[in-house]
C-alpha cells in the first residue's frame, strides 16, 4: 500500500513559499509601511504622547473588530455593534446620574462596579437577542442585526430624549465615583483601555486557537452542515459569537463615555463598518471559516494609524475617506491572490507526496 | 449495424485529464457516431463523467485532442461546446428550483424581442411542445421546486432537446425515472436517432444499455478497456471489461465471529414533505463485528434512515438501542458520545470542511479527548491525528494543508478517520465508495473489513450491487422506505436482491430485466 504518509511542509521548490510568507504577513508589512511613512511625513508622529493617543483611538475599533471577527468567521455579520456602543454608554450614564427609579419615591443607585457589570450585561443581552433571532427564528444575520441596530439606537435616544448625560463623575455616597479612570487612567504608563484590549485580545486569541469552542467557530463558518453532523452544537456556537460581540461593544460604550465623562446617544454610529473593515484588512474572509484575532488587531491598527497620521499631515477628511476605502479594497485583492497561491502550493506538495 | 453506416460526429484522441492526486483519464480515445446511441459504461470513478465534462466544455483536457469533422476544436467553456451543437443532461440536476419550467428550459438562451424583452408566451408554447414530445403533462409555468425528481429529470432533458443539439450527452438520465418514464425516454431517443443526432448514453443499468445501444465504450480506472459495435455484446463481456481482475480486491479475507448485538432500531418512521413515509416502519439490528449492507434504488429511504439515526429529523418516530440501552440523546453530539458515527453520502457538503486543515477536520468530532480543563492540547491532537493518518494510509503532504487539496479517496479516508477518532461502536457509512478511484475503494473496503474484525458494527448503504454482495455479512434491501428483503451475504443471488429492491415500484417489468449472474 503506502509507505510515506507525512512529511514536513518545508523544502518546496522555488520562490513561492517566500512570496507566500510575504503575503501572509502583508497586514503587518502594511502597518510598518504606514508607520515608516508617517514618521517622515507627519511632524510629531514619533512621540510617546502621540502613540498613547493613537493607541486609545485604535483600541476602540479593535474591541469591536475582535467581536466582529468571531461573528464573521461563523459566516455571519453583526451590524448592531455601533448601536450597542451608544446604548451601553447611555445605560452607564443613566445609572450613574439617575439610578433606577423604583416608583415609590426612592431610586436605587449602584456603585461603579455594579454599573459596569450591568452595562456589560446589556451588551451581552442585545447579542443574545441577535443570536436568538438568527438561530431560533432563522432570520438572516444581516437582517437580524440591522433590526437591532435600529432598535438599540432608538432606545439610546429614548433614554435621554436625545440629550447628552453630562458630567458623569458619580457620587461618593453611592460609590459611583471614578468612572473616568476607565477611559483616562493608566497603569505603568499604559492607558487602562489598552490593558483591557490586551486582556480581551489574548482571551479571544486563546479561545480561537486553543479551545474546542474556537475550533467549532471555524467549523461552523467553513461548512455548517458538516459541522452539525460532526457533533458541533451550531446554535450554541452562534449564540456565543453574537453575545461576545455584544460584550465587546459594551466595553467600547463604557470606555468612550468614561473618556468623555459624558454619554451621548449618537455615539458609535458607523462604528460597525470600521470594525468590519479592520477584520477584513486582517485577513478575515467574509464567506466564513477563516480569520485570526492577531490579524484583526493589526488591521485595526493600520486603519487607526492611517487616519490619525493623515489628520496630522493635514490631509482633508474627504481624502481620508477615499484612501481608507482604497486600502480596504487593495487588502481584499491581495488576500485573493494569497488564497490562490496557497492552494497551488498545497496541491503541489500533495502531488509530490502522492 | 455496420460501422460505416454511421458517420463520426466527434472524436476524442489520446485524452488525459489529471486532477490533483487522480489521473482521471489515461490516453482515452472515444468516438461519437451520429444517428446512433453511443454507450459509455464503467464503474463509479472510471472517468465517464470526466470525459463527458470535457466534451461539454465544463472541464479542459490536460493533454489530447477533440476533433470534429477532422478538425481540432477546443471548448474553453460550455457555451463554446453548445455552439458546436453539443448538449448535455447532467447527472446532477442543474435546474433553478426558484424558477418556472419554461424559464429553466430557456435559461441563458432566452427568446427575446429586440434583445431585451423576454418573449414569455413563445417560450411557454415551445416548452409545452417539448413536454408533449416527452409525453409529460408538466405545465410550463410550474415551479421546478414543486416537481418530483423524475419530473425534474424530464425538464433537464427538455432543456437539452430545446438546444437542437447534434450531439446529446445523457449522463445517467434514467436514475430517477420510473419504468414508464424510461420507456418514454427511449421513444424520444429513437426519434432523435432518426433525426441524425448522436447520443452519448451513460448508465449503470446494463440491460438498458444493451437494449438501446449501437456502440459501446467501456472505461476502467480512467483507461479504455473495450470499444466496439453493440452487435454480439452481452452482459458478461461488459462486466469483464468494466471490472477486470480488480473485483476480487475487496473480497472477505478476515474470518471472525460476531459479538453481541450493538445496535437495534425498532419501528422507525419518517414522514416526508409530501405526506408520504420516506422511512416506513423500519426495524433492524446489528451485531458487533458484523457488516450489514443496505441496498436499494435512489429514493428508497436509506440515507433518510441514517439521518434519523443521527438525530437529523427530530420528528421521526421509533426507538434506537445501543448495546441494549435506549438512545435518548436528542442531538448529534450526544449520539456520537454513545458510540455512533456517520460517514455521510456527500463528502463535500456534509463530510468535510474544505478550507480547514486536514488535522482540524479529523479531530472535529473528538476534540473532547484532547481537552484538559478548557485547554486544547495541540500536541496530543497532532500525535493522534498522525497515528490515524498512518493507520488508514492516508497520503498527505502535511496535515496542515487544507483538506480540499486531497484526492477523493484520501478525503474519504479523512472522513473515516474523523469518525473512528470518536471511538465508535457502530459505524454508519452512506455510499462509502462514491467518487473515489478503484484503488482507494479497495483500501476503504479492506479498512471496513479490518474494523469489523476488531469488533465494530458497520451498517453501510450502497447502490452498487457487487459491492453489497461482496462486502456484507448480511444484506438488507429497502424499497419505498421499507425493508423488502433480508439475505445472508454468502448465499444470495443477484436476482433476488434486484427483485426485492423493485418491490413497490409500479410496473413489474423493471424487476423482470435482471443482470446476468456470470460474475457472481
Amino acid at each position: 500500500m503506502t509507505s510515506v504518509t507525512t512529511m514536513q511542509p518545508s523544502g518546496t521548490s522555488g520562490g513561492q513559499p517566500m512570496i507566500l510568507l510575504l503575503l501572509k504577513l502583508r497586514t503587518f508589512i502594511a502597518l510598518i509601511a504606514v508607520f515608516a511613512f508617517f514618521s517622515f511625513a507627519a511632524p510629531n508622529f514619533l512621540s510617546t504622547a502621540n502613540f498613547v493617543i493613537m493607541s486609545k483611538h485604535v483600541a476602540l475599533n479593535a474591541f469591536l473588530a475582535i467581536g466582529m471577527t468571531f461573528v464573521i468567521i461563523t459566516g455571519g455579520i453583526d451590524l448592531s455593534v455601533g448601536s450597542i456602543v451608544g446604548l451601553c454608554g447611555m445605560v452607564a450614564g443613566y445609572l450613574i446620574l439617575n439610578g433606577i427609579d423604583l416608583g415609590i419615591g426612592y431610586s436605587l443607585y449602584f456603585n461603579i462596579f455594579e454599573i459596569i457589570l450591568i452595562t456589560l450585561a446589556v451588551g451581552v443581552l442585545v447579542g443574545a437577542i441577535n443570536g436568538t433571532l438568527i438561530t431560533r427564528l432563522n432570520v438572516a444575520p444581516f437582517i437580524a442585526t440591522l433590526g437591532t441596530l435600529y432598535v438599540a439606537r432608538g432606545l439610546a435616544l429614548l433614554s435621554s430624549d436625545g440629550a447628552t448625560f453630562p458630567n458623569l463623575v458619580g457620587k461618593e455616597a453611592y460609590g459611583s465615583t471614578g468612572f473616568y479612570l476607565l477611559g483616562t487612567g493608566s497603569f505603568l504608563g499604559v492607558p487602562i483601555s489598552i490593558w483591557l484590549l490586551i486582556a480581551v485580545g489574548l482571551a479571544a486569541a486563546y479561545i480561537a486557537g486553543r479551545t474546542p469552542l474556537g475550533r467549532h467557530i471555524y467549523a461552523v463558518g467553513g461548512n455548517e452542515k458538516a459541522a452539525a453532523l460532526s457533533g458541533v452544537k451550531v446554535n450554541r456556537v452562534k449564540m456565543f459569537v453574537y453575545m461576545f460581540s455584544g460584550f465587546c461593544a459594551a466595553i467600547v460604550g463604557l470606555v468612550i463615555s468614561s473618556q468623555l465623562v459624558a454619554s451621548h446617544p449618537a455615539t458609535g454610529e458607523t462604528f460597525e463598518l470600521n470594525a468590519i473593515a479592520a477584520a477584513v484588512l486582517g485577513g478575515t474572509s467574509m464567506s466564513g471559516g477563516r480569520g485570526r484575532i492577531g490579524g484583526t488587531i493589526v488591521g485595526a491598527f493600520v486603519i487607526g494609524v492611517l487616519s490619525d497620521g493623515l489628520v496630522m499631515m493635514g490631509v482633508s477628511s474627504f481624502w481620508q475617506t477615499v484612501i481608507k476605502g482604497l486600502v480596504i479594497i487593495a487588502a481584499v485583492v491581495v488576500d485573493q491572490a494569497q488564497q490562490r497561491l496557497q492552494a497551488r502550493v498545497a496541491l503541489q506538495q500533495q502531488a509530490a507526496a502522492a | 449495424m455496420t460501422e460505416a453506416k454511421h458517420q463520426i460526429g466527434l472524436s476524442v484522441r489520446a485524452a488525459n485529464k489529471v486532477y490533483p492526486g487522480t489521473h482521471a483519464l489515461k490516453d482515452v480515445d472515444f468516438d461519437v457516431r451520429l444517428g446512433a446511441v453511443n454507450v459509455l459504461v464503467g464503474e463509479n470513478g472510471a472517468g465517464k463523467s470526466t470525459l463527458m465534462k470535457v466534451i461539454a466544455g465544463v472541464e479542459q483536457l490536460t493533454s489530447g485532442d477533440i476533433l470534429m469533422a477532422g478538425e481540432k476544436v477546443t471548448f474553453p467553456d460550455t457555451r463554446a461546446a453548445a455552439a458546436h451543437g453539443i448538449g448535455i443532461v447532467f447527472q446532477e440536476l442543474n435546474l433553478f428550483p426558484n424558477m418556472t419550467v419554461a424559464d429553466n428550459i430557456f435559461i441563458a438562451r432566452e427568446k427575446t424581442r429586440a434583445g431585451v424583452d423576454i418573449a414569455a408566451r413563445e417560450q411557454r408554447t415551445e416548452a409545452a411542445a417539448l413536454m408533449q414530445r416527452l409525453e409529460h403533462d408538466i405545465s410550463p409555468d410550474a415551479m421546478v421546486s414543486d416537481l418530483r425528481i423524475g419530473e425534474q429529470q424530464i425538464v433537464e432533458i427538455a432543456k437539452a432537446l430545446a438546444q437542437d443539439a447534434r450531439i446529446l450527452i445523457m449522463d445517467e438520465p434514467t436514475s430517477a425515472l420510473s419504468a414508464a418514464e424510461v420507456e418514454i425516454l427511449f421513444r424520444v431517443i429513437a426519434d432523435l436517432k432518426k433525426r441524425g443526432v448522436g447520443i452519448v448514453y451513460i448508465s449503470h443499468r446494463l440491460e438498458e444499455l444493451i437494449r438501446i445501444g449501437d456502440y459501446i465504450t467501456v472505461l476502467r480506472d480512467g483507461a479504455r478497456t473495450g470499444a466496439r459495435s453493440m452487435d454480439g455484446v452481452d452482459v458478461p463481456w461488459i462486466v469483464q471489461n468494466m471490472i477486470g481482475a480488480a473485483s476480487k480486491d475487496f473480497a472477505k479475507t478476515v474470518e471472525h465471529d460476531f459479538g453481541d448485538e450493538v445496535f437495534r432500531c425498532e419501528h422507525i418512521s419518517l414522514m416526508g414533505r409530501t405526506g408520504k413515509f420516506v422511512v416506513d416502519d423500519v426495524s433492524l439490528s446489528l451485531r458487533a463485528g458484523e457488516i450489514v449492507g443496505i441496498y436499494g434504488l435512489m429514493g428508497a429511504g436509506r440515507s433518510e434512515l441514517f439521518e434519523c439515526i443521527m438525530a437529523q429529523h427530530p420528528h421521526c418516530t421509533g426507538d434506537f438501542y445501543i448495546e441494549g440501552r435506549q438512545l435518548n440523546e436528542p442531538d448529534v453530539a450526544g449520539r456520537i458520545g454513545r458510540g455512533l458515527a456517520l460517514i455521510p453520502e456527500d463528502r463535500k457538503s456534509e463530510g468535510l470542511i474544505q478550507i480547514l486543515p486536514i488535522r482540524e477536520n479529523m479531530s472535529l468530532s473528538s476534540l473532547g479527548r484532547f481537552v484538559k480543563g478548557i485547554h486544547l492540547s495541540l500536541s496530543a491532537e497532532r500525535e493522534t491525528v498522525k497515528r490515524f493518518v498512518k493507520d488508514l494510509a492516508i497520503k498527505i503532504a502535511s496535515m496542515e494543508n487544507p483538506v480540499s487539496s486531497l484526492s477523493g479517496g484520501n478525503q474519504q479516508k479523512v472522513v473515516i478517520g474523523k469518525a473512528l477518532m470518536t471511538s465508535p461502536k457502530v459505524l454508519l457509512m452512506d455510499e462509502p465508495s462514491r467518487g473515489i478511484d478503484i484503488g482507494a475503494k479497495a483500501e476503504v473496503f479492506r479498512t471496513m473489513r479490518r474494523l469489523a474484525a476488531e469488533g465494530l458494527g458497520i451498517l453501510f448503504v450502497t447502490s452498487d450491487l457487487e459491492e453489497v454482495m461482496s462486502l456484507s455479512d448480511r444484506i438488507i434491501v429497502m424499497s419505498n422506505g421499507s425493508i423488502t428483503g433480508e439475505f445472508a451475504g454468502a448465499c444470495v443471488r443477484e436476482e433476488e436482491i434486484i427483485a426485492a429492491s423493485a418491490i413497490g415500484h409500479a410496473p413489474a417489468s423493471e424487476a423482470g430485466h435482471v443482470i446476468g449472474s456470470s460474475h457472481g
